[in-house]
């Protein structure tokens, strides 16, 4: 029989610890699967953040190192410097990235650093239990927002995107989504194109998925998806915010 | 033997670490340190090596991090606060073993406190230098030949036990220009990094660099294990001078640029038929303990001299184990002793005994 799907070699064989519904699973798969697709997983290394995913360096069958709550894009860097052959991937979620992490991003971005960013948008803070996130939503409930998020004191969310893909390092900037099939494939795609850029040393690449945290929303898996598609995806608009490779045919 | 040449402590400490094989430095401006910075400004790009102005002292000691996982030899250098920044990334470092030199060029605190010389990070650098059951290595050169020959040193010793060193400086150190011997480096023989992250090229299992244990006991035993290598560092490499100590009734102790100043102090006092000796620790940590234990049984009288409130006195304290009284002088916040002060304390303590 025709194989049509198995486990990507560059997933360890050990199950999650990922609640049932989040799509940190989706996301890890599709990063392996392209680092099987572009055979680098023998030269990758892979920076693990503080938070959920923070046992993404059990996951990965590359080398892996765990950092400091968002300092991944720095010990990237310095992997990077050291090894400017290497394929280097930081996978971070939205508090280590945008909030306690905000300068190291920006800078690595800026320095226009060979790496990727997979960055996980789910709105909330998940492995702390549920805590407001810089892109918690305007008037969402959190344990740290219990009246929902009020903008007049508690700011507007950060749409990292559309932020950095302002500045001259970022090869490519791409929010997608992985609720649908559609979704999921088109994400592949993203971060396949993001280690692409990187291998052929464009610049710093960074791929947001919108994700869910139904144990943290409250939800069920399956209304996680809707409020997603309803609250995040007005808010934060899939789509490309910057391609290199598309502004140098159209330049 | 190589040349000898006339150069600034900071700059010393760069090319030394540059002879050591390190081609990876990461740091972010600050005062009294900022020559090193632009020595490997200067140097790395020739050597095909990375200088990288970071945004921040966390963002530079993180860098170092994952230079440090890729196994190569790599430094950040700063001066306290921004040392104190640092604190977060040393931590982690430490946790997961991993070798690096930081270097401190010491200046006054608290705070922003001023840009002088200082020596009061000495309980930061031996004690906590970040959260957790950790050490670093500690080295403290008192002259700009010192720093050239330490620098090496630390590097080797860091990959050793793999374990972040430190070269604890200070303004005056960092800014004095003396002549140095360079030594030629034919071959660097550096240290195999097994554990390395580096691309595992499909012939091995994947390497994880960590400080992340969830069970305690596996915590506990991580750090038992780390703690054992310090007791073989204790052992191994407790590094210290002795000047004139061995008829000595009261025996200075001092490290860096205050044992300078002790040692003018102590010859005055020999001048005047005192038998003054000075005791130089050379590591901070390890701290010279046995030495100093045996000098209890000769010696009368003991004083710390150090540009602080106290603070090395406390370890001086530890070592003499009550055996000795253990006097304490020091200026701080960037003053820095005279000779004449010291011989001060040395005539005081002396005169008690007449």
């Amino acid at each position: 029989m025709a194989v049509v799907f198995e486990k990507p070699h560059a997933l360890t064989n050990v199950p999650t610890h990922y609640c049932p519904g989040c799509t940190h699973g989706i996301v890890h798969r599709l990063v392996a699967q392209v680092l099987d697709e572009l055979g680098v997983e023998g030269r990758t290394v892979g920076v693990a953040p503080v938070g959920c995913a923070v046992f993404a360096y059990n996951y990965f069958n590359c080398d892996m190192i765990q950092s400091p709550h968002g300092r991944a894009p720095a010990v990237a860097t310095g992997v990077k410097r050291a090894l400017p052959e290497s394929v280097v991937f930081t996978y971070q979620g939205d508090g280590d990235l945008a909030a306690i992490g905000t300068a190291e991003t920006v800078h690595a971005a800026a320095r226009g650093e060979n790496i990727t960013i997979i960055f996980i948008n789910n709105a909330i803070y998940g492995m702390t239990g549920g805590q407001m996130a810089p892109t918690s939503l305007p008037g969402q409930v959190t344990q740290t927002s219990p009246y929902g998020r009020d903008v007049k004191t508690q700011g507007h969310p950060i749409r990292v995107c559309e932020m950095l893909s302002s500045l001259d390092g970022v090869a490519l900037a791409q929010r997608c989504s992985v609720d649908t099939v559609k979704n999921v494939n088109a994400t592949k795609q993203a971060i396949k194109k993001a280690f692409q850029y990187q291998i052929e040393g464009k610049g710093c690449t960074i791929v947001e998925v919108l994700s869910t945290c139904p144990t943290n929303w409250g939800l069920e898996p399956n209304e996680a998806l809707d409020w997603l598609r309803e609250n995040m995806m007005p808010y934060y608009p899939l789509g490309v915010y910057k391609d290199a490779a598309e502004e140098e045919n159209n330049g | 033997m190589g040349e000898k040449i006339l150069m600034k402590g900071n700059e010393a400490l760069a090319e030394a670490a540059i002879l050591a094989g390190c081609r990876h430095f990461f740091g972010y401006p600050i005062t009294p340190q900022t020559e090193l910075a632009a020595y490997m400004a200067k140097r790395m790009p020739k050597l095909g090596g990375t200088f990288l102005q970071a945004e921040s002292e966390v963002a530079a000691i993180n860098m170092v991090l994952g230079a440090a996982s890729a196994g190569v030899r790599t430094m950040t250098s700063s001066s306290s606060p921004g040392v104190s920044l640092k604190s977060e990334g040393v931590s982690y470092l430490a946790g997961s073993d991993l070798p690096c030199l930081i270097i401190n060029v010491q200046r006054g605190g608290p705070g922003l406190g001023g840009i002088q010389p200082s020596q009061a990070d000495y309980w930061q650098a031996t004690k906590a230098l970040g959260h957790g059951d950790f050490q670093i290595f500690v080295f403290a050169p008192s002259t700009v030949q010192e720093m050239v020959d330490l620098v090496n040193q630390a590097f080797d010793l860091a990959d050793e036990y793999r374990m972040p060193a430190m070269i604890l400086a200070d303004g005056m150190l960092g800014q004095m220009m003396e002549p140095v011997e360079i030594p030629e480096v034919s071959e660097l023989k550096l240290k195999d990094k097994p554990w390395a992250t580096n691309g595992h090229k499909n012939s091995r299992e994947h390497n994880i660099i960590n400080s992340l244990y969830m069970q305690p006991e596996d915590l506990e035993q991580t750090i038992r294990d780390r703690f054992a290598r310090y007791d073989d560092a204790k052992a191994k490499h407790q590094v210290f001078e002795s000047y004139l100590t061995e008829d000595a009734d009261i025996v200075v102790v001092a490290y860096g640029a205050s044992s300078r100043i002790s040692r003018s102090a102590v010859e005055q006092a020999r001048e005047l038929g005192i038998k003054a000796g000075l005791f130089r620790p050379i590591t901070l940590w390890p701290f010279p303990n046995d030495e100093l234990y045996k000098l209890a049984g000769s010696a009368k009288k003991f004083l710390a001299v150090e540009m602080s409130m106290g603070q090395m006195v406390d370890d001086v304290r530890l070592a003499v184990n009550g055996r000795k009284p253990v006097e304490f002088f020091g200026r701080t916040g960037g003053v820095i002793p005279t000779p004449a002060e010291v011989l001060e304390q040395i005539k005081k303590l002396a005169g008690g005994d007449r």
